[in-house]
């Protein structure tokens, strides 16, 4: 009996495994390939991103006030200690722009009635999360506000209120 | 060439072409119309529809924020027939998911996805989810307050996803919010990635009916000694009459229904209520009355496994092509489909007045006892049948799944006319 005859087997077998491994390394390699033209454009740095809005004199905001900056899609609460807090105008819920009630002291959201008070806490569901803030920042006499970071908050305690 | 002979000639090419798709000869009895009611091949049709539809709007369509909803203004105002094949695009696109539905039912109900064509079943289901994309993609297209905020809403719900909700919902969006990118990647979806791989499929589908020996044969009868008729003219003339029939509705449609256009897409205003697309009121539903993870991620993932294992189930003995399975069957089906249409509505009233109001901060822990409950009742019944009623497994599973399909179907309709302002509940 030949000795080759013994091997050649194990030979075939192994470059068939060869051949399967590269197959696989090239599918995989494929697939990051497609989701690299497929991930969000601005990942890198959005959440490290600074964009100050200068919202005005500290003075100009009065104890237990709210002002609407939906341009620039948040609203400056000023709560009645004075302290500052920047909510984001979209809804915990499912992402709509919510509103200002006035008259009830609320911020509503249009699309499936969630309603929030002046900190941002969940007063009504379907919400389950209180509104997202963004940082806010008193410099000399100027409130500003850095619409780059959005906070997620999952309790309000943790409400990053600032005093002037 | 003589007349005698041209006219062989093009009888050929037109023979060639139609035996691609049909054998040369078909047993008489799956002539019956009340076997398939041509659902399949409606299917068929509407997609052909949407493609030549569709690219007909690709000429003119711009899919940039800044140009997408003028240019969808002018195919509605400008163009001579431009609304025209704007509407049956829209009307043929909805009316596609009904089909598809309906056609996914004939096939469980007459018990073909056993067998031979228990993967076909499955490339069904993945063709109804592709149908479905084809859809959603086409939704953001126009770029009106409709478009801009059932595409924001369902994307959010994808955020109750645990872990990798967010990094999903940044894929979808490509970015925070609905935008410039999303609309490009759904532009491209719509008209490029999700047809070409409906239509891969569907000839895969097509050939797979074929290798399966054709439509299921009415009474679970076997395919040998069955009395055989040709396909020409008897079955194509059939066809004809169904496909003429079909177009004929969504013409009217397309004439008598504009397709809805509102205002333009405003991101800072949310309209009141914002809806997902009907195809997903039903998810948009269960997420009022239960935990959002519980609703878009539990159930969805539930339903999906279920369709796709539901061939590969233990069934012991199987009886295929007769409506229903047996007198049994048909008996627990509409029980099964009156339980399920009383209690569903039943339910939604009674969380919308009672349990909503009197417990609104544990809406986890009320979401999921609430969905073990069901789930225990649910099987609690399916155990009743089986040992109390020596009922068969196919004909519990079906039971089962009539009761699951008619209360998502429930859901769906509440969901597209019994929610108004608020998401309250109201009478249309």
């Amino acid at each position: 009996m030949n000795i080759n005859d013994n091997k050649k087997i194990p030979r075939r077998s192994f470059f068939k495994k060869i051949w399967v491994l590269l197959g696989l390394i090239a599918g995989a390699e494929t697939l990051y390939l497609i989701f690299d033209f497929l991930s969000p454009r601005h990942r890198k740095g959005t959440k490290g991103n600074v964009i100050f809005i200068d919202a005005g004199d500290v003075d100009t905001f009065k104890n237990g006030s709210v002002t609407s900056f939906r341009k620039n899609s948040f609203y400056l609460v000023r709560l009645k200690n004075s302290g500052f807090i920047a909510l984001s105008i979209k809804c915990t819920h499912l992402g709509c722009a919510i509103i200002w009630d006035e008259d009830k002291g609320e911020f509503i959201c249009p699309c499936h009635s969630s309603r929030f008070d002046v900190r941002g806490k969940v007063h009504q569901p379907p919400a389950t999360r209180p509104l997202d803030t963004h940082p806010v920042v008193i410099e000399g006499n100027r409130v500003k506000i850095n619409t780059g970071r959005t906070i997620k908050r999952s309790g309000i305690d943790k409400a990053p209120v600032v005093f002037a | 060439m003589d007349k005698v002979q041209e006219k062989t000639s093009r009888k050929k090419i037109l023979n060639n072409l139609i035996l691609h798709l049909h054998p040369k000869v078909i047993p008489e009895s799956t002539l019956r119309f009340t076997l398939t009611f041509g659902l399949g091949g409606m299917t068929a049709l509407l997609i052909v529809l949407q493609a030549l539809t569709g690219l007909l709007l690709r000429f003119v369509y711009v899919p940039t924020p800044a140009g997408a909803y003028n240019s969808v203004l002018h195919i509605k105002n400008e163009l001579v027939i431009g609304s025209f094949v704007r509407n049956i695009h829209y009307w043929s696109g909805s009316l596609l998911i009904v089909i598809v539905f309906l056609h996914m039912l004939r096939v469980f109900f007459t018990s073909a996805f056993h067998e031979r064509r228990k993967s076909n079943w499955v490339f069904g289901v993945i063709l109804l989810i592709l149908v479905l994309l084809s859809n959603f993609t086409g939704y953001l297209l126009p770029w009106d307050q409709l478009a801009y905020w059932a595409i924001t809403v369902v994307s959010n719900m994808l955020n109750y996803i645990p872990v990798i909700g967010e990094s999903i919902n940044s894929l979808v969006l490509q970015g925070t919010e609905v935008g410039a990118p999303t609309l490009i990647l759904f532009y491209n979806l719509h008209t490029g990635l999700v047809p070409l791989a409906l239509i891969i499929l569907m000839a895969f589908h097509f050939w797979k009916v074929r290798k399966a020996g054709g439509v299921i044969i009415p009474g679970g009868g076997e395919r040998k000694g069955q009395k055989t008729v040709s396909v020409m003219p008897h079955l194509l003339a059939r066809e004809f009459v169904v496909a003429l029939v079909l177009l004929a509705v969504v013409f009217l449609l397309a004439v008598i229904l504009e397709a809805p256009l509102q205002e333009r897409a405003n991101p800072l205003s949310s309209p009141n209520p914002a809806k997902a697309p009907w195809y997903f009121q039903g998810f948009q539903e269960l997420i009022l009355h239960f935990h959002p993870t519980i609703a878009v991620v539990l159930v969805p993932v539930t339903a999906l496994v279920l369709m796709f294992s539901l061939p590969y189930l233990k069934y012991g003995e199987t009886i295929t092509g007769i409506w229903f399975i047996s007198k049994t069957g048909k008996k627990l089906s509409l029980i099964s489909l009156f339980v399920a249409i009383t209690t569903t509505p039943a339910y939604i009233v009674f969380d919308e007045y009672v349990i909503r109001t009197t417990n609104s901060e544990s809406l986890f822990g009320n979401g999921i006892i609430t969905f073990v409950v069901l789930s225990l009742l649910i099987i609690g019944f399916a155990y009743l049948l089986r040992r109390k009623f020596n009922v068969s497994r196919a004909e519990i599973v079906q039971t089962l799944f009539i009761y699951l399909v008619s209360s998502f179907i429930v859901l769906t309709i509440t969901g597209i006319f019994f929610r108004g302002e608020g998401m309250a509940l109201t009478i249309p």
